[in-house]
């Protein structure tokens, strides 16, 4: 990648995680810690890789599909689409309000742009397992990307899905699993560890890349390498909960925070 | 008389002839396909037909996926793995996100026999009534089956279908004039009303003959749609009979007896019985047996029917 590329993306990704900031901020209390942790990848599938989406037109048939299984992490999503202009930046302000477009979890039939509806942990990858199966049925050329928690793996329907998707070389799927080691009740390793996450896709059949998951640009060379595989895909996101916004980084457990506007204001800079 | 065709085959027929001309008709099921005569669909359309193994949660959620790309999955298994095993998928990523998936769900109630209690579903109807927008109907014979395919192809939304999979006893020929949502009155009579589905039916038609031979006269009603109920077919009976006796193969606690009384005592209040499991679970034995067991045979429909005549 250029450096013009990867500049223009760190920026992005800065720009990104205020807006999600101050998206969680204004309402005052939400998944701050997961929102961050996959920004990211977020930032370089949407500006990146991704393929025929058109803000105009959400459904278009041969778009690319992102599926944000851990659901909770929809201010992500929601910073991103506002960017892009398949809705009003102004919704931003609207999270979790009564009557908004913009609910804390991912609603396909709320918000344009966003392809499954999410929030009850383990679902979308199945759902993204049978988008991939009806892309390769209808020869639509579409990439399915989804992104699944760790703590969200100890769900069994992910691996009832894996099975699937590993033994039907469903290859136009892209698996990226935010492994911020972290769960709502602490550290995974204490709950319910899902280590060895790498060597567990790869003996489902899954071609595995394990990367840092806050490396933009080996983010992208795993996505192109992963296009090329022949297999299902696993990208294993090593990242950090809370990464970027400090007030989250330096707390204990940052899975979901209140977020003062002071704090708010302090991290991104934005003046009143 | 018991149905020349089984009502799976005639399914899995229909859904090959339909799936010809409707490229959008995909099939799933989850290692039961033996038992659900999906194998035709299959050879027809093996590129179209997805054994998913024995993983119902993943069979839903792929569903729903193939929903989102435009698909019309039908996805099968026996009724309480349907059901039961992933109704949070079928709530969440079918129901509530508002996807076309057509949910197949075999063996209900005591037809499923020697699987017994584990297989025995008494409650499907109930899980699924309370799934908003969720289409529930028990076809009553192989006419049924297929008269009601088309209407749940052309229906935008989900549908689960609690399907007696063998040949079950013939109710109807050709002529039926069949509609969801709309109940199919195979008898009329002033004394009482029986509002039965699935095997009940013909049991409620023998209970109408018994009725008949002591000087009564009952309407039948076969209410296939057990939501949305036909709320007008219910208040006209109430109206006309004045008396209410649903017979259902399934528990009284949120199925048929429930649906019904939910309607009649908002629209016209009337003396009713249910006929159903009475909050029991499910054990191995035949269907006869099993229904003297947990008292749905003819018989407790008469009885019934008796019983709330006496009350009028």
């Amino acid at each position: 990648m250029d450096a013009e590329k990867l500049n223009f993306l760190a920026a992005k990704a800065r720009q990104l995680r205020d807006d999600a900031i101050e998206t969680i901020g204004t309402f005052g209390v939400g998944h701050i810690g997961g929102v961050m942790s996959v920004m990211d990848a977020l930032t370089v599938i949407y500006y990146s890789k991704a393929k025929n989406l058109d803000p105009k037109n959400p459904r278009k048939k041969d778009r690319d599909r992102i599926i944000m299984s851990k659901g909770h992490a929809g201010p992500a999503m929601y910073a991103v689409l506002a960017d892009l202009g398949y809705f009003p930046r102004e919704w931003l302000h609207t999270l979790n309000l009564n009557g908004t477009n913009l609910p804390s979890h991912c609603d396909m039939n709320k918000t344009p742009g966003i392809d499954m509806t999410a929030g009850s942990l383990g679902q979308g990858l199945s759902v993204a397992v049978g988008m991939a199966a009806a892309a390769k049925l209808d020869g639509n050329p579409a990439t399915i990307y989804c992104i699944i928690g760790d703590g969200e793996s100890q769900e069994g329907q992910i691996w009832e899905a894996s099975m699937y998707a590993g033994s039907h070389k469903l290859n136009n799927l892209i698996v990226l699993l935010d492994y911020n080691k972290m769960q709502l009740d602490g550290a995974l390793k204490d709950i319910n560890d899902l280590a060895p996450a790498a060597d567990k896709w790869r003996s489902f059949g899954f071609y595995v890349q394990d990367i840092d998951g806050h490396d933009l640009e080996a983010i992208s060379d795993a996505i192109d390498r992963a296009k090329a595989s022949d297999r299902a895909n696993m990208i294993v996101l090593n990242t950090v909960k809370g990464k970027g916004a400090r007030f989250a980084e330096e707390a204990s457990n940052c899975h979901s925070m209140t977020i003062t506007e002071e704090m708010w204001r302090n991290e991104t800079g934005r003046k009143a | 008389m018991t149905d020349d065709r089984e009502i799976r085959q005639t399914l899995a027929s229909a859904l090959v002839e339909a799936a010809k001309s409707d490229d959008r008709i995909v099939v799933l099921d989850a290692d039961l396909m033996s038992c659900h005569a999906t194998k035709c669909f299959k050879e027809a359309f093996p590129d179209r037909f997805f054994n998913v193994g024995i993983a119902e949660q993943n069979l839903i959620g792929m569903a729903a996926g193939m929903a989102t790309m435009g698909k019309i999955p039908f996805a099968y298994s026996f009724a309480p793995f349907a059901t039961r095993r992933c109704y949070d998928q079928i709530f969440i990523s079918v129901a509530y996100s508002g996807l076309n998936v057509k949910i197949i769900g075999s063996e209900p109630g005591v037809a499923a026999e020697a699987n017994g209690g584990t297989h025995m579903p008494f409650e499907d109807m109930a899980l699924m009534r309370a799934v908003p927008k969720m289409i529930c109907f028990e076809p009553t014979d192989a006419t049924m089956m297929q008269k009601a395919l088309p209407q749940i192809i052309d229906h935008d939304g989900a549908v689960y279908v609690r399907m007696f999979r063998k040949k079950a006893a013939k109710i109807y020929d050709e002529s039926l004039d069949f509609k969801l949502g709309k109940a199919n009155m195979l008898a009329d009579g002033d004394d009482v009303t029986l509002v039965a589905s699935g095997i009940m039916v013909e049991r409620a038609l023998q209970a109408a003959e018994a009725l008949h031979a002591d000087g009564f006269s009952a309407r039948v009603l076969n209410m296939h749609t057990w939501k949305p109920v036909d709320v007008d077919a219910l208040r006209a009976a109430a109206e006309r009979t004045g008396a209410i006796v649903t017979c259902e193969n399934h528990n009284i606690y949120g199925g048929l007896g429930s649906a019904v009384a939910e309607v009649i005592v908002r629209e016209h209040p009337v003396p009713m019985r249910l006929v159903g499991i009475k909050d029991e679970f499910g054990q191995v034995g035949k269907n006869a047996y099993l229904s003297e067991v947990y008292g749905i045979t003819a018989k407790d429909v008469y009885e019934a029917a008796k019983d709330v005549i006496s009350v009028k």
